[in-house]
């Protein structure tokens, strides 16, 4: 049985099939269509899955699942404005015409675009987390938590994994949030929300945590069991554009730094006072899913489990034995979480878990490339090497400082690179992490490298003995040394303090993001870790993703080619090809981005097929038929002109329908502005004439959808679950 | 059209049982406009349309 799972429409697109309950494929639209996030359809990343699967449409599916439902998100949407209302207006104008025009048709979006019959499922947003992080798990039960910004109320759940089953227990609700808190202080700092919250976190380290008291006091109602509240006084995310309200700057007293602008240690306080109630949030909330569950194992997902740092605390401080966090926890591993809900849960399929090992082989389940038809193409000039020369070559080449982009075999499915598309380099280096920032990634000087370590050697430069194989564990590194540096240096003087015999590794706190690499899952870069060993004696690498500031990780062999050629890397491996950059030909410039007009977008996606323009003349031969036979009897002399309009609309439509192209492009281009503009006009007028009184009256009868009172007596905010399992709820958007 | 009007039909059973009352004159009165604007958009007849407003 072979289900695809979508997830789409908000950020991170992405497509996986599941055969069998087995993952075939999964892979992210950002890597195919080079757009970083790209929430659009996820067309590219169907293709793929459906091409990896052995199938040649997507009629050959027996079920297809999408990660959310639309219709509670929309109820969420539309009670937050009712419930603030006749604020909210410019955020109203901004999302509403995307729900009325694409998000509440989705079913239908989907059964057009896939030309699919079948059934089509819509588990919860939270649940298609809950089942990406406990599915493809080792365990057979295990607590399960998950929290990001909002998925349709919830922004926070508990659940018990057992055998074939997850059910979630407990949950928060919006507008009530860890992860957009944790947003809000990203807009603060002047990092894009949704992007930039990995920024925020190694900031933190540069900064005391002397805000922690005031974020606690002010903006975060805490419970001893990790439920909490916001002051919804000093956010603005529920009526306006922004994250925050002027409030909040008051309250900091410092305005909202603009992006680029230079980073001060206010920032840098700020940041590490967010990253400590974050992680004393995530503590709390942990402890309360184990007293829930009784479980010894735990399960992450959800934007706010890709906090590495506070994953490391959970795992050191927290009450579980083993955590196990989704590799792809953003929106982008719902497609997958949705379509192993389809097998377990909808067709109450049994799950094994091996106890072992995991079933997410190793996240590497997007596309492969042969490298070889673009290296003889474009005449590249490369050396063959076997496996083990390969290995060599590349170790001696680590060890003379050269930097070396990575390309092999399939691509990474989710945000990190785990030794497939990497840009790798030796830690032992002190400049390394300002030369790779600088030099080839074009990204802040502050931000940090991190690790991939042998699995066998992880406990000899970490503290911790337990797989980390996706990258989303911070530990703090062994011999690691307090630097001599104090905090009043700058910037710059505490980067370039040594701190650790893999200095570029270890972040300015000793502690760093530790990726583990085991024989059994990446075998070639694990032979590739252990030839350098076997050189310098340091089983270590740095490991970055192989993209440059603001694009998306490579997929294709061209994308690595262009990036190597453009960036400062040196040697570039593409399977067993060899490529030294000091032979390559410089690449043309690349071509400035072109800017182009939304309705010109808009035009490019209306068919313009001869069918098309025969059809539009004969449309607007009518109308100007119709026009004429109102004005004949009046007007004669104009209706002779609109007449002779008519006859040549209608004649090149018959005769030469490729003629109409200019005026189709004119005419429909004029459509689609006054739609804008008629769009616009008709919604301030449904806000103000009928939602705002609605909104009002409901406010009057104290019945708002949502909770807006800050702190109150009760000992918790948790809500608890009572739906029971029913498997035709997975049929209906709602 | 078919697939649409399934659509609104399911919205309509989904304000029902979850008894979402105060959402229905908005929602719906959007639902219709959105159903006209994706009618509407893409035909060289929208222009003609949106001067009835």
């Amino acid at each position: 049985m072979n289900i695809l799972g979508i997830s789409a429409f908000y950020h991170d697109s992405a497509a996986c099939l599941v055969r069998d309950g087995e993952i075939i494929a999964a892979a992210q639209e950002e890597r195919f269509s080079r757009k970083k996030h790209d929430d659009r359809f996820p067309r590219h990343a169907i293709d793929y899955c459906l091409r990896e699967a052995g199938l040649a449409s997507s009629s050959e599916l027996d079920l297809v699942a999408f990660y959310e439902k639309p219709f509670v998100k929309c109820d969420r949407l539309f009670s937050t404005y009712l419930g603030v209302a006749p604020r909210g207006l410019q955020s109203f104008l901004k999302a509403v015409p995307v729900w009325i025009k694409q998000k509440i048709w989705i079913k239908q979006i989907l059964r057009d675009e896939l030309k699919f019959e079948g059934t089509i499922l819509f588990p919860e947003h939270h649940e298609s987390h809950a089942a990406s992080a406990f599915f493809p798990s080792p365990f057979e039960d295990a607590a399960v938590l998950t929290v990001d910004g909002v998925g349709e109320w919830a922004t926070t759940t508990i659940g018990r994994g057992a055998g074939n089953r997850v059910d979630l227990l407990r949950e928060l609700h919006f507008p009530h949030s860890l992860g957009l808190l944790y947003s809000a202080f990203t807009y603060y700092l002047g990092f894009r929300v949704n992007s930039g919250e990995y920024k925020v976190m190694g900031l933190a380290p540069y900064g005391q945590p002397r805000f922690t008291d005031l974020i606690l006091s002010n903006l975060v109602d805490l419970k001893p069991d990790g439920s909490l509240r916001l002051n919804l006084d000093h956010f603005d995310f529920m009526a306006g554009l922004t994250m925050t309200s002027r409030s909040f700057a008051q309250l900091f007293g410092a305005p909202r730094r603009a992006p680029e602008a230079e980073l001060t240690q206010h920032h840098m306080d700020v940041a590490r006072s967010l990253q400590a109630v974050t992680e004393e949030v995530m503590l709390r909330m942990a402890r309360h899913a184990h007293e829930v569950t009784g479980s010894s194992n735990l399960c992450l997902a959800g934007g706010v489990a890709l906090n590495c740092v506070g994953n490391g605390r959970i795992l050191r401080e927290g009450p579980f034995e083993k955590i196990w966090i989704q590799p792809a926890a953003g929106d982008a591993g719902g497609a997958l979480g949705a379509a192993l809900l389809g097998w377990h849960h909808y067709h109450d399929q049994p799950r094994e878990a091996p106890g072992t090992h995991d079933a997410q082989k190793a996240s590497l389940l997007g596309p492969a490339f042969d490298p070889a038809e673009l290296v003889a193409r474009k005449e590249i000039a490369h050396e063959q090497l076997g496996d083990d020369e390969l290995m060599e070559r590349v170790a001696a080449l680590l060890e003379d400082r050269q930097v070396i982009g990575w390309y092999q075999g399939r691509v990474e499915f989710g945000p990190r690179a785990l030794g497939n598309r990497s840009i790798l380099a030796d830690p032992r280096v002190p400049d390394m992490q300002r030369r790779l920032n600088e030099k080839i990634k074009f990204r802040e000087s502050f931000r940090p490298f991190a690790p991939a370590v042998l699995r066998e050697r992880v406990a000899e430069y970490f503290e911790l003995d337990e797989p980390s194989p996706y990258m989303l564990l911070v530990a703090p590194v062994k011999a690691a040394v307090e630097s001599s540096v104090d905090d009043s240096a700058g910037f710059g003087d505490r980067l370039r303090a040594v701190r650790s015999p893999i200095p570029a590794v270890t972040h300015v706190d000793q502690s760093a993001r530790i990726q583990t690499v085991d024989v059994r899952e990446n075998p070639r870069f694990h032979a590739l870790l252990r030839a350098f060993e076997q050189r310098t004696g340091c089983g270590v690498l740095i490991n970055t993703s192989f993209n440059v500031r603001g694009e998306p990780p490579v997929c294709a062999v061209e994308d690595a080619y262009r990036c190597f050629m453009r960036t400062g890397m040196d040697y570039l491996v593409l399977g067993n090809l060899l490529i030294d950059k000091r032979q390559q030909q410089p690449l043309p410039a690349a071509p400035p981005p072109t800017a182009r007009s939304w309705i010109a977008d808009d035009y490019e996606r209306i068919d313009r097929s001869p069918r098309a323009l025969r059809r539009f003349g004969f449309t607007m031969g009518i109308v100007a038929g119709v026009i004429t036979a109102l004005l004949i009897r009046r007007y004669p002399a104009v209706a002779m002109t609109t007449g002779v309009v008519a006859v040549l609309f209608a004649a090149a439509g018959q005769f030469a329908p490729t003629s109409l192209a200019a005026i189709h492009r004119i005419w429909m281009q004029i459509s689609l502005a006054m739609g804008w503009v008629m769009t616009r006009v008709i919604l301030t007028l449904v806000f103000f004439l009928v939602l705002t009184p609605v909104g009002l009256l409901q406010r009057l009868a104290g019945k708002r959808a949502f909770e807006v009172a800050f702190r109150t007596p009760e000992n918790t905010y948790w809500k608890g679950r009572e739906t029971p399992f029913e498997r035709e709820s997975y049929e209906r958007q709602y | 059209m078919n697939g649409k009007l399934s659509i609104l039909g399911e919205f309509w059973t989904f304000l029902r049982v979850r008894k979402k009352w105060w959402l229905a004159p908005v929602v719906l009165m959007l639902l219709l406009l959105g159903l006209l604007i994706t009618l509407s958009e893409g035909s060289a007849l929208a222009p003609f349309i949106y001067s009835l407003f």
